[in-house]
Parts: C-alpha cells; structure tokens; sequence
C-alpha cells in the first residue's frame, strides 16, 4: 500500500490593508473587533473592492511556483453558515483562479505538481470559554478579510518528509518574495494534508483511491510529519482488515500525538459558487504581467545553484546561508571585499556559520578585518595557552601580589612571558582573558 | 400652509427670499405626514432630527449658502442605511437595526443639504411589486382607497404623490420605481446599473439593483441625478465615466429623435385602455416631430423567467449575512416571500441544478441584452407601457406569488440589461393613474428626461 | 422537478415548519414550472452575462484607512462579552 497524499497551504499576506476593504490586515495581538468595518464586518449594504497589491502577489507566486497564469480570472462567491463568515459567503475563486498547473522541485529531484494558486478572504476567529459558568464561543472579527492565497498541490507526495521538505521550500520562498512571514505560529501560514493509500493495482493504473481523509489543527511542520504518518499507520491497518478508511476530516490532537475524528462529512458540502456580482473580473496584458514577473527576486532554487557555481560551497553550508535573507546579502557583499584581500568565500563562509556570526551587529568589512587578524595567529589549542599561562602564573608568585594590589601593568609583562614561552603568533586578548581568569 | 403647489425651484427661491422658512416646510410636510397615517406609507418618521436639520438649513440660507437641495424634505426608502437612524428593509428581521454608517447617496444628499424626513415603507427587502409584502402593514395608494402602490418602493412613491416629501430616494431591480411612479402619478426615474453607487444600500439582486428615485416632475428627476449620479470608490461596480449635465436635455427639441414601440410590449395580456393612453402620447410626440417605428425585442417572452432565477439566487446570497449574531433578529424573523426567494434562490444555485437553471439564466440574459444593442442601433429611445394592468385592490393577489411576478414583464428587462428607465405619468383611468415608460441605451438619462419633458408638456 | 423543501430549507439555514413544508413546496414548484420555459430558448454558443457594466480591473491601492470603533462594531449585538460577539459553543 502506498501512501497518496495532496497538501492545501494558506498563507496570509502582509498586505497593509486587508482583500476586499481598508482595514488594517495586521491584526495579530490588537484587541478585539478594532479592525473592522462595514464590509468585513458583513453589516447591511457593504460592498468589496479588491485590494491591487494583495492580487498581484497571488499572481508573483503563482510565477514563483511556475503558474500558468490565465489571461481572464474573476472572484466568486462560497455560500456557507458559520458564526466566523460574516457575510454568509466567502469571496473565493473557483473555476477561473489566477495561477493554475504549476510545479516544484524537491531535491531529490522528485517534482511536486500545483493544481492551482488563487486568492480569497479569511474568516474571524473563534474562541471557546466558559463565561459565567456557560460554555460560549466568542468571535473577534478582526482577521475577517484579510487576504489568504490558497495553494494546492496534487496528490504528488507519497511520504511525510518530501511534505516537509515542500513545505520549507515554500516558506522560504514565500519569504523571498517577502508577500508574507509565513509563520506558523502566528497562524500566517496553515496547512491541511489530504491523506489515503492505495494499492498497488490502483498505482499501477494511476487511480486515486475512493476516500481521502483531510487532517486539521496541525500548527508546525514537526507535527505535519507526525500526523502524516500517524494516518499512514491508521489507515493501513485499517485496510489489512480489508476494510476502507472512512472519508473524514480529522484533527491532529498535540496531547495525544494522534488524529481524532472531528466530523463525519455525510455529503460534499454544496457551497452554490457563483461569479461573484460586485466585483468586476481581472483582465491580464502581457506587458502587467512582465512587472510582476520582473518583480520575483532570486528564488532558494535559483540562489542556491548560484551558490553552487560562484562559491563552491557545499550544499549543507548553502542551506544555512540562503535561509535567511540577512545573512545571504552579508555573505555576499563580505566575499566581494574579501576578494581583495586573498579570502575564499569558503572561508568567510566558515566564519558566519561557525562563529554564528549576526549579520545586524557589525558591518561585512568589519567580519573581513576580523579573519584577516585572526589568520594572522596561529591557531593554538586554548589548553596548551592555558597550561603555559598557569607556569607562568607558578614562576612569578610576586606579579600575583603585585596584581591583587592594583598593579595593572604586571599584566604587560605577564602577557610578554607568555609569549616567550610558546613562541607562537598568539592573539594578546585571547591570552589576556586566560590570565585575568586565572589571577582572581 | 400647503407647499405642494410649489417646485423644487420655487421652493429655493421662496426660502432664499424667506418668504418662509424650510422649518416651516418640514414642519408641513410632517403635519402631511401624520394626517396621512393610514396610508402607511412611513416606517420611521425623524420628527426632531428633520427639524432640527431644517432650522441649521435656514441659518445656511440666511448666510447665503447655497446647496443644490437646501431644505428641500425628502423621504428615504428603509433598505438605505441612515447613520444613527433605524433601517428595517421593512422586515422584522431588522426591526431593531441601528446602523453605524450611511449609504454612499444618502451622504451625497446630506451634503447637498437635503433634509430627511422619514424611512418610507416598501416590501420586506424589496421583494414585491405591490407594497403588500412589508411586515409593517401594506401602503395605501392615495389615489384610490384599497387600491395597492406598486412595489417594492411603495412608500417612497406615495411619500411623494401625497406631498409628504418633495423627493424619494427608491431602488429599482426589477422595476420596483418605475411600477410605483406609475401607480402613483409620479415620475420615477431607474438609472443606469452603476451611474449610482449601492454602497450602504441592503443589496437585493447584486447585479440587478438600480438607485434611483421619485419626483413629482421631471426636470426634478434630472437635479436628483445631478447630486446623487457618479463613481464611488466603495462600490467596484461605477465606471469612472463622467456624469452627463442633465439639465442641459431639459426643453430640448425632439424633432427628429428615434422612438421603437416594441411589439412584444403591446400584445394580448395589455390592459386596452393602457395601451390607448400611450398611443396617443406617441402620436403627440410624433407630431412634435419624433419619429415612431416598431420594433422588435424577440427574447422578451423569457424575461420574467430569466429575472426569477438570477435575483433569487443574489437575494439568497446576500441575505445570508442576517444570522441575528452582529446584529439584527435571527433567521426565524423572515416572512414568506423573503423565505420563498430564499428558498427559490438556494435551489437553482445548488448542485446539479446550477447549468440547468442559473447558467441558463445568464445565457438567456446576454440574449435580452443584444436584443437591446440590435434595437438601439435602429432608434434611440424605447416606448412602452409600464404594467399590463391597473393597480388592483389590497390582497387581490397575495395569495399568488406567480401572478405578482408576471406583473413586473414589462420592467425586468431593463434590469437584466442595464439600461435606464423612466416612467413618467400619462394620466388616469377610472381614477387611478398610470404611467408610460421612456427606456434609453446605457447613461443616456439625458435624453429620457429630454423625451420625458416633452411627454409632460403634451397636457393629456 | 420537485423541490425539496426540507433539504433546501436546511442550506439556507431556514426553519419552515412542518404544516408550512407543502405550502410552499406547491408555490415553489408552480414557479420552477414557469420557469422551465428558458428550456426553449436557444442559447447554443451564448456567452453567459454576469456582469452587465463590462467593467474589468477595478481594485483599490493597498492602504490602511480607520476602521470602525469596538463599540460601534457591537453596537448592534444583543450577545457580546469583552470586546467580542458571543454565541452559543460551537462544537
């Protein structure tokens, strides 16, 4: 039994205003329903508008994931009940989305196809309490409209890590494109695994199997492989008993470390689309398009072949220099200056990953001018300074006197001794920071 | 004092030269008001505040300020949004409703210093064509005792036959302004989808509803535009295009102005004596020097269907919103017909019935429009009778919810379309008025009130 | 075809009592047989209309603008507690 899993990823932009009104869309920690207005409130008459930025970041990464993007795309409504959709709808996309057939590389070199990228409004939020001894739910409207681009994959993975892997891939180029902090944690990016198995004969002629099962609250990558694979297990022992899984939504339960059914699905929900009356569609020209296109920055893929071929670095040291944008810019502008003084990108790009240096406490030519003094030193076994340090110390008794009593200068000489003594090209702070240490 | 006899015009003349003031005129338009009760043609009536606002006008006009409607009273259909004034869309389900912003138009009119009276009755959420469907009471036409307004702008239509307000704010998605103005003997005026912002307006028909609004006389309907006419940034569904110097078409001649009498408007299934009236108003405009020819809009016999699709199904849509959770009363609130399009809607949306019905709608629709663009090539105006018959009596037809549909054959297709309309009156018969409509292709208003004009000076 | 009154009742989240189920289910089909008379019209190869302005592109700049106060927000509510609109647990 192989294992045929799909994934839908939101992600919320950070736009500075949210989809379809001018609220502010940074509602995270503000008290609540303090950013709403008639129109993501669902009060009577509110009508949407589109928010230009909020559209055209759907479509850069629809580009960003190779999208085809279709010339005509509209807005449609998704009818619905639920106390954290307030208009009774959701304004959605759904047969003429804006990115459609796309696809990403794992490093494996297994491909990952995308279904589609569209744009929709997020919901309220919803919160259970007891207050005064009822059990209530209270809604804050606050993330009400905000804009969320749904991505979809295929049902392309069949094993739990290559899900992780797609998913920091997407993160990090997310981030890149800087739309949105994809944080998992702020709830700016959110995922559902869509999980089955099938069997051989169903691979073979490349049919799905006749049930999925959806799984829900899963709040980190970490439990996106657990849960995975916890529904592997589940639902293949389910099918040795020659029984079929049944078609639910389930929710990841942290505590426990398993799913647990959340609610049966009885039918498909009938959510009656249609296009959407108060928005008028979106009409692409090329020439748009080329901007926004022109707009991508140099994605992980791109930046890491780069890497590769500029700097010949290895791919674990890539990684780590193409996560965080900071740290990439630092490294590549401290190349450049190192070039005039005979450093090798492999060896400031030791430096940063082993020092851990911090790109916002000191200036690329600052870190420059710290490994050329360094290298100017010989690379000396702390012990061994250590040892010599304390025979010096045991030789001259009466400079510890003279230290205690304040006089500083002892140090000097002491720092000389030592020199003398190991007769290597050592760092005087290193061997001041021995000899403080041992004299208290 | 009775101000009835005076224009709008005149009105602004006598105030800036104080033969009287605006409080006066509101305080007369109030006393109409409570004399006129059982007509229930108010839901809200804002005594205090219109009085208030009248003597402000008249510290303006004492200052030399001049507004466009400077206390000038004008009543407001209640499925506009009055900040800090109740709006019920005359259901039950809003009986409490206080809202927290104004529409996009009613602040147009405030700025133009309008002063408001009052939230005029209509059919609950604007379904119906009778005024019958409010769950405040029907309205009374103040013409004949018994007899319905037309609908669903009743109220606004009988605030302005009975010189309540100088001026009704009205919505028309289906032919809920111009069914009224014909029923009530006054000039109604559906513009243009889009020439006038839905912001702040409970949404019937999304891709249907059309602001507009009732006068007593036609060059009156064309200042209204003025104010209210333009694009809205709240509302994606107003061009940028400029809006047209109305006012300018007003006492312009029509010699040589194209009229099509369509003939599918004038077959079996039209009141005889309606179809009199307006032949010989044509035959006046076309001694005046228009010229008349028959044209045909062949896809008409589909309108009423293709309309009782698509705006059940945006009525069911937009009245989901009304969970009674932010505000207003629960579900359990709406009445029969606002249940029944609800229900009507939900169904040909929902799945495996949405080609069959809704699909086809908006295939059809795209036939009525060309129908529409062919005709408009040949002439440019279109001539037709407003409703197939007279206004019938209170709760001749409640019990039938098909045969209040059929009423609106002669109206929905200027919705499905876009195109404006106006309904101006032709006279009565057998004491009840009735009304002749004057339809024009996209933003022509300008030469709908020009025709419109010239309907009302013929004096028949 | 006949309407399910109680099925569509429930997607639009609608009571209707059980002696009101065939009133309404009788005056719903009576429209929907009216209404099959779309089947003869010819629409082979017609574009479907569902934006009658021809409007294309309307979208707004991505700015922030003042949103509505706490209690303007529930003004209207009869259900609230600190700061938010209370329902019933949802399970």
């Amino acid at each position: 039994m192989k294992p045929v899993i799909g994934l839908e990823v939101h992600v919320e932009l950070k736009t500075k205003s949210k989809m379809f009104c001018g609220c502010s869309a940074d509602y995270f920690g503000q008290k609540p329903n303090t950013h709403t207005c008639p129109v993501c409130l669902g009060l009577p008459g509110a009508l949407p508008v589109p928010n230009k930025t909020a559209v055209e970041w759907c479509v850069m990464l629809g580009m960003a994931l190779n999208c085809n993007i279709p010339l005509f795309s509209k807005f449609d409504r998704k009818n619905y009940f639920y106390p954290d959709l307030p208009k009774g709808y959701q304004i959605s996309q759904y047969d003429e989305p804006f990115c459609l057939k796309g696809n990403i590389k794992l490093d494996s070199g297994k491909t990952i196809g995308i279904t589609r990228v569209h744009m929709e409004e997020d919901t309220g939020k919803l919160i259970h309490e007891a207050v005064d001894g009822q059990e209530v739910t209270l809604i804050d409207f606050n993330r009400s409209g905000v804009p969320l681009v749904e991505i979809v994959t295929e049902p392309d993975f069949d094993n739990a890590k290559d899900v992780k892997e797609y998913l920091q891939k997407l993160q990090q180029i997310v981030r890149d494109l800087n739309i949105s902090n994809a944080d998992m944690e702020k709830g700016n990016m959110r995922l559902e695994p869509n999980i089955s198995l099938r069997d051989k004969q169903q691979e073979i002629n490349k049919k799905l199997p006749d049930y999925k099962v959806e799984v829900k609250n899963i709040n980190s990558f970490r439990f996106a492989e657990k849960a995975i694979d916890y529904e592997i297990k589940r639902q293949s022992e389910i099918l040795q008993k020659k029984e079929t899984p049944v078609q639910e939504t389930r929710g990841w339960d942290e505590t426990k470390q398993k799913t647990v059914t959340q609610r049966i699905k009885e039918e498909a929900s009938d959510y009656r689309y249609f296009p959407e009356p108060d928005i008028p569609p979106i009409r692409w020209y090329e020439s748009k398009l080329n901007e926004i296109k022109s707009q991508i920055p140099e994605l992980p893929d791109e930046k890491s072949n780069r890497f590769k071929k500029l700097y010949s670095l290895s791919n674990d040291d890539i990684k780590i220099l193409i996560k965080d944008k900071d740290i990439t810019n630092f490294f590549e502008e401290a190349v450049k200056i190192g070039k005039k003084h005979n450093l090798t990108p492999k060896q400031i790009a030791n430096h940063i990953i082993n020092k851990k240096i911090n790109p916002s406490d000191l200036l690329p030519i600052k870190l420059i001018e710290k490994i050329i003094s360094s290298s100017l030193y010989e690379d000396v076994n702390l012990d061994e300074i250590k040892k010599i340090v304390k025979e010096i110390i045991k030789s001259n008794p009466s400079s510890l006197e003279d230290y205690k009593n304040g006089k500083t200068q002892v140090m000097d000489y002491l720092i000389g001794q030592v020199l003398k003594k190991i007769k290597k090209k050592i760092d005087i702070n290193t061997i001041k920071n021995i000899l403080k240490n041992e004299l208290q | 004092m009775n101000y009835s006899a005076y224009t709008i015009k005149e009105l602004k003349t006598s105030l800036k030269k104080k033969h009287f003031s605006s409080e006066n005129v509101v305080r007369d338009c109030i006393q109409e008001i409570e004399d006129s009760k059982h007509l229930n043609a108010f839901i809200t009536v804002c005594k205090d505040e219109a009085i208030e606002n009248a003597k402000k006008a008249d510290k303006k006009i004492k200052d030399g300020i001049d507004q466009p409607l400077l206390g000038i009273p004008i009543s407001i259909k209640d499925i506009y949004l009055t900040r800090g004034i109740r709006t019920t869309a005359a259901s039950k389900v809003l009986d409490n409703y206080i809202p927290q912003y104004s529409a996009t138009v009613v602040e147009k009119l405030e700025e133009a210093g309008a002063i408001i009276i009052g939230k005029t009755n209509c059919d609950a959420w604007a379904h119906g064509s009778s005024g019958e469907n409010s769950d405040y009471g029907p309205t009374e036409n103040d013409y004949l005792e018994g007899y319905v307004p037309g609908g669903s702008s009743s109220g606004s239509a009988v605030s302005v036959s009975a010189d309540m307000a100088f001026v009704s704010m009205g919505t028309d998605t289906g032919g809920s302004i111009r069914l009224p103005a014909s029923f009530c003997n006054v000039v109604g005026l559906k513009p243009t989808y889009g020439r006038v912002s839905r912001y702040g307006i409970i949404a019937m028909a999304s891709s249907l509803d059309s602001i507009g609004h009732f006068t007593r006389y036609v060059d009156e309907s064309a200042l209204v535009l003025s104010i209210t006419a333009g694009h809205d940034p709240k509302d994606a569904t107003t061009p940028k295009k400029n809006v047209d110097d109305y006012e300018s078409y007003l006492k312009k001649d029509i010699k040589g102005i194209k009229i099509g009498l369509p003939k599918e408007f004038f077959s079996n299934g039209l009141d005889t004596k309606i179809k009199e009236k307006i032949e010989k108003e044509v035959n006046s405009l076309e001694s005046r020097g228009a010229k008349v020819e028959i044209i045909s809009l062949p896809n008409t016999e589909y309108a009423i269907a293709c309309y009782y699709i698509i705006q059940p199904a945006e009525v069911s849509s937009n009245l989901a919103r009304y969970d009674g959770i932010r505000y207003a009363n629960d579900r359990t609130h709406f009445t029969d017909e606002a249940k029944r399009r609800i229900m009507l809607g939900t169904y040909v949306l929902s799945s495996g019935y949405y080609d069959a019905y809704y699909k086809k709608a908006m295939q059809v629709r795209t036939l009525i429009k060309n129908d529409f663009d062919e005709a408009f090539k040949k002439v440019d105006v279109i001539i037709t009778p407003v409703s197939p018959a007279m206004p019938w009596k209170i709760g001749e037809k409640v019990n039938d919810p098909l045969a209040m549909y059929l009423s609106d054959i002669y109206t929905v297709t200027a919705n499905l379309a876009g195109i404006p309309g106006l309904s101006v009156p032709i006279g009565l018969i057998d004491g009840l008025p009735v009304g002749m409509q004057i339809l024009g292709p996209h933003f022509s208003e300008g030469r709908l009130f020009q025709i419109g004009q010239a309907v009302e000076d013929s004096g028949l | 075809m006949k309407i399910n009154v109680k099925h569509v009742a429930k997607l639009a989240s609608l009571n209707i009592p059980e002696n009101e189920e065939k009133k309404f289910e009788n005056q719903l089909n009576e429209i929907l047989s009216f209404i099959e008379k779309l089947n003869s019209a010819n629409t082979e190869n017609i574009e479907t209309t569902s934006q009658i302005t021809g409007l294309e592109n309307i979208t707004r700049k991505d700015q922030a603008s003042s949103s509505l106060s706490q209690d303007k927000a529930l003004s209207n509510t009869k259900s609230k507690h600190n700061g938010m609109f209370k329902v019933k647990k949802i399970l």
